[in-house]
């Protein structure tokens, strides 16, 4: 009833943790598994380590998160420990989540990652605030084609390219991304905010500007995955953006998502949001007469 | 979605009403907060010391709506709070966390620098209520022993024991020393502890022995205190929403990370 699949992934459950969340060791994501994600995706690594922002590195904003964390990570070659570790311990798909500041170090970490066990890598192509990477990649479809060509050549694993929602026409960054061989789309990102204080008259966060994620963002991911779907029949795509609930998971499988990444809605629900998630999905699948959650996605495109 | 939880993780902007020299490194900070004054011992908050830095500190007293943090000099972000006088602006979320069980019957807090903060707060709610409260205090020197006048109002003379590094007060060694004959003279129906982990580990040690009850609190670098982030995960727990209170039950599942390594601001594994 739950399982699907993404990119040849197979999923117990269509609820998959979304990166930055957790993901440093191997024992946080065993308990993300347990909970009943049918796949996690670590933190993004790359080449060296990095500390990342000092804090204020989370604001609450109306209908959601403003982070900037700053992408810390212990870097790739420390990391690979980890993920051998996971995969010992794992019984989900594991998922690498991948920042570097050009296409070799893109490739670099990928293969290492790939090394060391991952079942597949996530290209973070879309962190709104860091500079030369993330969303300045995925914003840019020569260089996202650079980059996404570059990790096809050295790896033989589903490869999942995670776009940005700053952009104009977010159909332009996914054809480019498939076009250059990305197996599957996780859409989207955090949408880049600013959250200031008026007693101090100062920005927020230390970076100033941040990523928006949570209920305020639901509205413009299902969009872009309705748009995705409707200009590419075929690549699976993982809907992320606000997803708190069921009723959320649900609308992103009828806009075309295989799964979804659930990231924010842990701070609000802690994680049994996953078993919660899966559950509602599995009612309104039976309720609705259909045999598998694979059987709801892209429906909403019928008319 | 957790209203709740939305509202404490909001941020607010708030006076410190009053500071207080508690030795030559700690000082208490009173800032005014509704949501925080509704904290219970073991809870800790975010305080915001605007254009510098967001730190996790546990909370030691509320009283009234005003709510009071005991914050040891240890690097940038403390020194510039340290540096700032009543009437300027802080930011403050929270609380967050769990907080330790009230036991009755006899219980023994073990306080180890500025691990007594939250357990001066603790202290203070259960002395009514508990048959007999013990308290062990440790420090490096006299002067760094923090809030002896009230903990001797709270316990009696027999029940405090202090110790210091140096011997300029009280027993002269660590504070663990005096536990194992104090934990094998008498019986205790919950120990509660907090401090530098090390330390924490040592009378987790004791407690385990012995087959005795303990809630440690514990301390890690943390980013967001709400549970995503993952920077102060200890096993599978995180310190800012699993804990950071925690029982010997769940301290035996983290023994390969207790007192010996902790995330750095990277993610990498550093040993304490």
């Amino acid at each position: 009833m739950l399982s699907t699949s993404v990119a040849g992934l197979a999923l117990a459950s269509p609820t998959m943790l979304a990166s930055g969340i957790l993901g440093y060791s191997a024992e946080s994501l065993n308990r993300v598994a347990r909970a009943g994600a049918g796949s996690v995706v670590s933190k993004s690594i790359g080449v060296e380590p990095r500390f990342g922002y000092p804090n204020p590195t989370v604001v609450q904003a109306e209908a959601g998160l403003i982070n900037a964390v700053g992408l810390p990570n212990p870097g790739i070659d420390l990391y690979s420990e980890e993920i051998k570790f996971a995969k010992i311990i794992l019984k989900i798909p594991l998922i690498v989540s991948i920042f570097g500041y050009s296409a070799d170090e893109y490739a670099t970490v990928a293969k290492k990652a790939v090394g060391a066990g991952a079942d597949a890598v996530e290209l973070n192509v879309s962190c709104p605030h860091v500079q030369f990477t993330g969303s300045e990649i995925g914003q840019n479809p020569k260089l996202l084609t650079e980059v996404v060509e570059g990790v096809k050549a050295v790896v033989n694993k589903p490869l999942i390219v995670k776009l940005s929602p700053n952009v104009t026409d977010i159909a332009v960054t996914a054809k480019a991304a498939v076009k250059a061989g990305a197996d599957a789309l996780t859409a989207v990102n955090t949408l880049k905010a600013l959250a200031i204080d008026p007693e101090t008259m100062r920005p927020i966060l230390s970076n100033i500007k941040g990523g928006l994620s949570g209920p305020a963002i639901k509205p413009v991911a299902l969009r872009a995955v309705y748009d995705i779907r409707e200009e590419l029949p075929d690549v699976p795509i993982i809907g992320c953006g606000g997803v708190m609930d069921w009723q959320d998971a649900v609308q992103f499988f009828l806009a075309g998502a295989s799964a979804v990444q659930v990231g924010t809605a842990v701070a609000f629900d802690d994680l049994e949001v996953f078993a919660s998630i899966n559950k509602g999905v599995e009612n309104y699948v039976r309720k609705k007469h259909y045999g598998s959650v694979k059987e709801i996605v892209n429906l909403a495109h019928r008319s | 979605m957790s209203t709740s939880l939305i509202a404490a993780n909001t941020l607010r902007t708030t006076e410190i009403v009053q500071i207080r020299t508690d030795s030559p490194s700690v000082k208490t900070f009173a800032i005014v907060d509704r949501l925080c004054a509704k904290a219970k011992p073991g809870q800790f908050l975010m305080l915001w010391i605007p254009g510098i830095d967001e730190i996790p500190l546990s909370i030691m007293d509320v009283n009234n709506g005003v709510v009071s943090v005991s914050v040891k000099q240890v690097g940038d972000a403390t020194r510039h709070l340290h540096d700032m006088a009543a009437g300027q602006t802080v930011g403050v979320r929270g609380p967050f966390g769990n907080s330790f069980t009230e036991s009755r019957g006899r219980v023994l807090l073990v306080g180890g620098g500025t691990g007594t903060a939250p357990l001066m707060f603790l202290a203070k709610q259960l002395s009514a209520k508990t048959e007999r409260l013990s308290f062990v205090e440790g420090a490096k020197t006299k002067d760094e022993l923090l809030f002896i006048r009230e903990l001797n109002g709270i316990c009696n003379e027999k029940s405090l024991i202090t110790t210091t590094e140096d011997g300029t007060y009280g027993l002269q060694c660590m504070v663990t020393q005096p536990l194992a004959s104090l934990l094998d003279k008498e019986k205790f129906d919950m120990i509660y502890t907090c401090g530098p982990e090390v330390m924490v580990k040592k009378i987790f040690e004791l407690t385990e022995q012995r087959k005795l009850p303990l809630e440690a609190s514990l301390e890690r670098l943390m980013r967001c205190g709400i549970g995503l982030c993952g920077s102060c995960v200890i096993g599978k727990y995180r310190v800012c929403r699993d804990g950071p209170v925690f029982t010997a039950a769940q301290l035996r599942e983290v023994q390969e990370e207790l007192g010996i390594s902790k995330l750095g601001f990277d993610g990498s594994r550093i040993p304490f």
